[in-house]
């Protein structure tokens, strides 16, 4: 057991402390979604040239072949600098890793290049109006047409749909087979007047995700991912890469955030109340736990290999103390914290996402108690 | 970065789990709490195997292994809930190894390492673990701990909730340990919480097999997600309290300059999680969980006096807020 990094991490982490230094992303651009993408775009271009748009990835295709521990190191040190997640991350975390599993040379040629450097992005069309947690229940078809295919559906939740190339779609494509057979995962091109981008305002006013309406769209043969009717085992590679190496960005955040809070608290003379500083001293308890938990998960993937349910945990860990935070920062900070707009006003609005998107911590429980105890499925 | 066991710990994690599941189940448990007695004859192995002087340098006649490895025994001694007065004996030592002069180390350190004497650590106004019947007790009066001697001290026996372990209030004089108390405090609040993990991961795992066989309305009663979320909250828990523990089980041996954050964290998650989990534990079971030859109420009771001995999570939260003011630069992600 040892907590402390290693010499190739520190290593690792000097480095990138070092370009992070030189390389100040700025600003972070408060109003508008636009030039907020814009800022994280540049920033990835930057990362890019940099050489460290994804460690992660084995250095064949353009990344550092970096250890797990090296992946979260990265995460960590991009949040401590304030640095914004890549404007493609979804590529970056979740279609790249796809396609080194399940894609041909050819797909990898032509696409792990423009999703390094930002050209292309990526975003992931898996939910649908009908279809949230239960995913396998997604409607959207695709129909043999010549030698290519013909997609009809709607899908929700696209967060950067707007500015995508690329979409990961998992559609239908044979209606008698049972659920989760007879799916199949494509790559669409959102660059066609059959599919409409329509924002999605959620409760903070903003629009971070999209609806898409998909009108017979064409997809080429060459862009199916793992074969036609393989579509559910690839859509379950990608959701396994959702919560590696975010989660301690996320964490990060959080940390900054109970900082700030903390910081307030006592600059008003608050922390000499008992009652505050035992709420922030609760808070302080869980953060630190989410992180030492997602040190401990990552321990347990290099020893077993694949990522394990356990990131179910912490991924329920840190929703849940961050609503708790946004939920304390109205006790400390009073009205302060709830204008409209303000840092803590959004933060107490955007925390509520947090325990649905990437698995409804309902959900998660569900992985939790049946994938890591065993308990017999629920009903 | 490595937060994990090494195969040596591993080894000796499941040779306790194994040894204990034999030597230590419930019946032997449940005879010795209501005999009002330890379990002489596994105290006596235990003794043997060199348990209680695991983490006690070897110039003292302990193991010389760390604070890591006395966590792994502990965490085993806490899922089989065992009846032995290995905690105390542990707290003690720990305190007096730390922050204990020469005089006191040889004096105590060896009878604790080999069993031949017991100790127990507690404050003036506690129920103590393991003081009815020990040697030596670590007596901790306004933050300063003395070490009184059986002799000195005035021992009154508490019959407390939990039966598998004899409970005393004490007071008496003795010479004080002069060192780093708070790092000695520290190293027990610690390996307290181990032992809580090891009562939570029992809990657990016994309603996990509990409400996969029981069966109402056709169905296992676990098939139900009332039940089987009460299950993953428990899961979520016992994991919190197994980090944190962990953490400051290292922190104890590696890192003495985040041992005071360690150990406040993990008293207060273990605090927390022994007694949620327990008391989940009952409810999961139903009407079986209440009655006194389920076993379950073992540890829930042993929970109970366990987060007393960890101390005031309110006072532990509250100097962990205050410290984190006081030292933004290491909080704030700081290896």
């Amino acid at each position: 057991m040892d907590l402390t990094f290693s010499e190739r991490e520190t290593a690792f982490r000097d480095e990138l402390r070092e370009w992070l230094a030189v390389n100040d992303p700025g600003p972070e651009p408060l109003h508008g979604f636009d030039p907020h993408f814009a800022w994280r775009r540049d920033f990835q271009r930057r990362l890019y040239a940099g050489g460290w748009a994804a460690p992660h990835w084995p250095r064949e295709h353009g990344g550092r072949g970096a250890t797990l521990t090296e992946s979260a190191i990265f995460f960590e040190e991009l949040g401590r600098a304030r640095a914004p997640l890549p404007a493609n991350v979804l590529g970056l975390l979740l279609g790249g890793p796809t396609l080194m599993v399940w894609g041909t040379e050819e797909q990898r040629d032509r696409f792990l290049g423009p999703i390094l450097s930002a050209e292309e992005i990526w975003c992931q069309g898996f939910s649908e109006p009908q279809a949230g947690s239960d995913l396998a229940a997604l409607k959207t078809r695709a129909v043999r047409d010549g030698d290519g295919w013909l997609v009809t559906g709607q899908k929700v939740w696209t967060s950067a749909a707007q500015y995508a190339k690329w979409c990961m779609v998992v559609a239908r494509t044979d209606a008698e087979a049972e659920k989760h057979k007879g799916l199949t995962y494509f790559l669409m091109d959102m660059e066609q007047p059959e599919v409409q981008v329509r924002p999605l305002r959620q409760m903070t006013g903003e629009s971070e995700f999209n609806e898409l309406f998909i009108e017979g769209a064409r997809i080429a043969d060459e862009n199916v991912i793992g074969g036609v009717g393989n579509g559910w085992k690839v859509a379950l590679t990608t959701l396994m890469n959702e919560r590696a190496g975010l989660g301690f960005f996320l964490q990060v955040r959080m940390r900054q955030l109970l900082d700030d809070l903390i910081d307030e608290a006592a600059a008003r003379g608050l922390l000499d109340d008992d009652v505050i500083a035992d709420a922030l001293g609760a808070l302080h308890v869980k953060t630190e736990i989410v992180r030492l938990t997602a040190y401990r998960g990552l321990a347990a993937v290099e020893r077993y290999g694949q990522p394990g349910p356990e990131g179910s945990l912490t991924k329920w860990m840190w929703s849940d103390a961050n609503q708790q935070l946004a939920q304390l920062a109205t006790r400390v900070l009073g009205a302060e914290a709830l204008v409209a707009g303000s840092r803590w006003g959004y933060e107490l609005l955007r925390a509520r996402g947090y325990s649905i998107e990437g698995g409804t911590t309902e959900i998660l429980k569900n992985i939790v108690a049946e994938r890591v105890l065993g308990l017999p499925r629920a009903r | 970065m490595n937060f994990d066991f090494t195969d040596e710990q591993r080894t000796i994690k499941a040779t306790a789990r194994e040894l204990l599941a034999e030597r230590s189940p419930f019946e032997r448990v449940r005879a010795a709490a209501e005999a009002g007695r330890y379990d002489d004859a596994l105290w006596r192995e235990l003794c043997e195997l060199g348990w209680p002087g695991i983490a006690v340098a070897e110039e003292h006649g302990g193991q010389g292994l760390g604070t890591v490895e006395l966590a792994v025994l502990l965490e085993e001694l806490g899922y089989a809930v065992a009846a032995v007065p290995l905690l105390g004996s542990a707290l003690a030592a720990l305190a007096i190894e730390q922050a204990g002069d020469g005089e006191q180390r040889a004096r105590w350190l060896p009878g604790l390492a080999s069993g031949e004497l017991t100790g127990a650590l507690g404050g003036v106004r506690d129920a103590i673990a393991d003081a009815a019947d020990a040697d030596v007790i670590v007596l901790v009066e306004a933050g300063a701990p003395r070490v009184v001697a059986r002799a000195d001290a005035d021992v009154e026996v508490i019959d407390a909730i939990d039966p598998t372990r004899r409970y005393a209030r004490v007071r008496g004089d003795g010479p004080a340990l002069g060192g780093d108390v708070d790092a000695a405090l520290g190293r027990a609040g610690g390996a307290v919480a181990a032992e809580v993990v090891g009562v939570c991961q029992r809990a657990l795992d016994m309603t996990v097999a509990y409400v996969s066989e029981r069966r109402q309305f056709g169905v296992p009663v676990g098939s139900f997600q009332a039940v089987s979320h009460r299950c993953a909250e428990m899961l979520l828990r016992t994991e919190g309290a197994r980090s944190a523990a962990y953490f400051a089980a290292w922190a104890a041996g590696a890192a003495p300059e985040r041992l005071a954050e360690a150990c406040g964290m993990a008293c207060v998650a273990a605090g927390e999680a022994g007694v949620e989990v327990t008391g989940s534990a009952i409810q999961a079971h139903g009407g079986i969980g209440f009655t006194w030859e389920a076993d379950v109420h073992w540890l829930f009771k042993r929970a109970q006096m366990d987060a007393a001995l960890l101390g005031s999570a309110s006072a532990h939260r509250v100097r962990l807020a205050r410290g984190v003011a006081a030292r933004p630069a290491l909080a704030n992600g700081g290896h």
